[in-house]
């Protein structure tokens, strides 16, 4: 009856080529593995992440990948290369190009007791999914008064110093953590990215995670441990007279300039956020107490960023132990410039040093 | 062949019931109700009266006050309980926030539905046991939800099925085209259930497509229906259809039910100011509960028994429903800072901390100055 002729689909386009149905591309299984990472090992930023989605996938049937390219490609940085062949293509899904409907149908998976992990597969990209998650994955929790958990991971690559197009090199982590429901995380390193990852998908909130594409490719040593719970943050180099707050890839350059202060005989703390909500404020607060000076530094926009969030608190925590006005090293307020201004927009190392002279009071 | 893959704006609408209460025959249809009894009949037109008495004592409630918004689904009882009372308890709505008969039929109690427009909640009651998502108030945004859903059921081999209910108006919206893409593209199974009644406030269709609704979807590779949605049976006959196919491998489907707000958008709409008087006497003559009651009358099976039980069973609702109503408490304040988060996070438990103290600073001291 009626099942066949309501078939209405037209079986020709009007060129008279016949649509490709939408079949996965054949899998070559490969051998089952017990885990990702059995002890450690150097991996690159990008495959920790691959190795930590890799545990999580192996450690719960509900973990799905949603995103764009990342099958049979691995995904335009290859964070999920080889995914697709080891967990089949119901696990590792390849979407059409619709971020709305990647975060959205995430929505509906979580309503099913699943644990999606989408990618959207560049920073500026995400905003076409905006509306699903500040409107719906960030409130099914409080809206259903904890009936219904969005236990949704977001990847998203993000940040700028590759020389790209526009909408590549964007930091929207702001918007994020203005945005109550969801935490947000921005790691630094391929251990954090391992653990991290982890963390983040076996979380029962929704997490925005963000990796810090120029980055990617460095190498370091990652154990399978899942180390200190995701939301505190990290002391990379101890100090005494300046606190330096970075997180993402300027975590690295902050690091540089610690060194670079030392041989002018300046003791520069730096701290790793990881998190960026929730901040971990005792970390933070614990610093400036002992330094009495801050600087936060990011590649976001400095209006509405979260350095003057984090010196808003500070302030109101630890006024008594300032000892100078904090200072913010960050991306200027304006859209992200082409690729030959980009060294200009983002705050590097003599910026950074430039900072911490001025919160010093050697500089105006 | 009731398919729609021209470029011309379709005109067919399917029917098994008319106006004036004639059954009609289809034959794709009707194999979908030749099980429907005269039992099955009166209760479907109880559900109508009933819902239809729930819409009009929460807009009597609104205008006292002790509601904030009411969104009247009347004139649209016929698609909502047609296709409501089609649903297996396993599959999942998710809809918009006038489906109010929909929730009827999940066995929703009626003062929760009323939880949300009094203010006192966000979610009227716990999605996952009446797999009845929280109804969506933003536009279309739950058919990517239904489809998402439909794909984990693929997953997961079930053969229940997700059912998306969205108006004229959320046709336009972005998500909607999304969805449809995402439900062709995984074969979802997943009913795309529109209720056109032809104005999202003060927009007439005619604004969100120069083409007729169910001619859109074949060209997402979705088979469609265009259906009197004031007409139960056939309602429901096109939604078991669909939901066949979806449980049977077939993929999505998409439902045009036709029917008509007749009243206001919200009770915050006033919609004599763009709705011409006529039009809305031309539809009251295609009431979809009269035309039951009529189909009934025809058959011998509108007894006083029915009347008078149905009136009864819609004077108890109302009662309740108003009683409920009332009688809902307000929340703890703070509750306010509850559920943010499934898990423990450090800024938001200590706005919760700090604002406990606020609150514990204005309580009664006992006498003492």
């Amino acid at each position: 009856m009626s099942i066949e002729t309501i078939r209405s689909a037209p079986a020709t386009r009007a060129n008279g080529s016949t649509p490709v149905p939408a079949t996965p591309v054949p899998v070559t299984p490969v051998s089952p593995i017990e885990a990702a990472l059995t002890d450690t090992k150097t991996l690159t930023l990008a495959k920790a992440i691959n190795a930590g989605l890799r545990q999580s996938m192996l450690d719960d049937p509900k973990v799905v990948l949603l995103g764009e390219d990342i099958g049979a490609l691995g995904g335009v940085f290859r964070v999920t290369i080889d995914l697709l062949a080891e967990f089949g293509p119901n696990r590792v899904v390849d979407t059409p190009l619709a971020e709305s409907a990647i975060i959205g149908t995430a929505v509906g998976l979580a309503y099913r007791g699943y644990r999606p992990v989408c990618e959207i597969q560049f920073d500026g990209f995400i905003f076409p999914g905006f509306d699903q998650i500040v409107s719906q994955v960030a409130r099914f929790h409080y809206r259903t008064q904890g009936a219904l958990r969005m236990p949704i991971t977001i990847r998203v690559p993000f940040g700028g110093g590759i020389g790209a197009a526009e909408h590549h090199s964007e930091s929207p982590e702001a918007y994020f953590t203005h945005t109550s429901g969801l935490r947000v995380i921005a790691v630094s390193n391929p251990q954090d990215a391992y653990s991290l990852i982890r963390q983040a998908i076996a979380s029962d909130d929704p997490v925005l995670f963000f990796e810090p594409k120029r980055r990617y490719h460095v190498a370091g040593p990652v154990t399978p441990q899942l180390g200190e719970p995701f939301e505190s943050a990290r002391v990379v180099a101890a100090g005494t007279d300046v606190t330096l707050i970075a997180y993402g890839a300027l975590v690295t350059t902050a690091t540089d300039a610690a060194l670079a202060a030392a041989d002018e005989g300046i003791s520069v703390e730096v701290i790793d956020l990881r998190s960026l909500s929730p901040i971990d404020y005792a970390a933070v607060e614990a610093s400036v107490r002992k330094t009495g000076r801050l600087v936060v530094t990011h590649e976001a926009a400095r209006s509405g960023g979260l350095g003057g969030e984090i010196i808003a608190e500070v302030t109101e925590r630890c006024f008594d132990y300032l000892e100078a006005a904090p200072v913010r090293v960050t991306g200027f307020d304006i859209p992200y410039p082409a690729a030959k201004l980009e060294s200009h927009h983002l705050p590097d190392l003599d910026r950074m040093l430039d900072g911490v002279d001025r919160v010093l009071g050697r500089r105006r | 062949m009731h398919t729609v893959h021209t470029g011309e704006t379709p005109d067919i609408l399917l029917q098994l019931l008319s106006p004036e209460g004639m059954r009609l025959a289809d034959a794709d249809l009707d194999p979908w109700v030749a099980e429907v009894t005269g039992a099955d009949l009166a209760a479907l037109y109880q559900d109508m009266v009933v819902v239809r008495r729930i819409d009009a004592e929460a807009t009597a409630l609104q205008r006292q006050g002790e509601l904030g918004l009411w969104p009247p689904l009347l004139g649209q009882e016929a698609a909502q309980i047609g296709s409501g009372r089609a649903l297996r308890a396993d599959d999942f709505v998710f809809s918009s926030y006038r489906e109010n008969a929909v929730a009827w039929c999940r066995g929703i109690a009626p003062t929760d539905i009323l939880r949300v427009w009094r203010g006192t909640a966000q979610s009227g009651w716990d999605p996952l046991v009446y797999r009845m998502a929280t109804p969506s108030i933003i536009i279309g945004a739950q058919t990517l939800h239904a489809t998402g859903w439909a794909m984990g059921a693929v997953f997961d081999g079930a053969d229940s099925v997700a059912v998306a209910y969205f108006g004229d108006g959320a046709t336009s919206e972005g998500d909607v085209s999304e969805a449809l893409v995402f439900a062709a593209s995984f074969q979802a199974p997943v009913v795309f259930f529109c209720q056109n009644n032809h104005w999202a406030i003060s927009e007439p269709v005619g604004l969100q497509t120069r083409f007729g609704i169910a001619g859109r979807a074949p060209g997402f590779g979705i088979p469609s229906l265009r259906i009197d949605g004031n007409d139960v049976l056939a309602v429901m006959a096109a939604t078991r259809l669909a939901l066949n196919r979806a449980r049977t491998g077939g993929g999505p489907t998409f439902i045009e039910a036709v029917t008509y707000r007749m009243g206001p958008h919200t009770t915050a709409d006033d919609p004599t100011r763009y709705r011409p008087a006529a039009e809305l006497e031309e539809w009251a003559k295609k009431d979809p509960i009269l035309r039951l009651r009529r189909l009934l009358d025809s058959l011998g099976l509108f007894t006083p028994e029915l009347e008078s039980e149905t009136q009864a069973l819609a004077d108890a609702t109302a009662a309740e429903l108003r009683a409920g109503c009332i009688g809902l408490p307000d929340p703890e304040p703070l509750t306010v800072l509850a559920n943010v988060y499934a898990t423990p996070h450090a800024g938001v438990d200590r706005q919760r901390a700090e604002y406990a103290a606020y609150l514990a600073s204005f309580e009664p001291t006992g006498g003492k100055v």
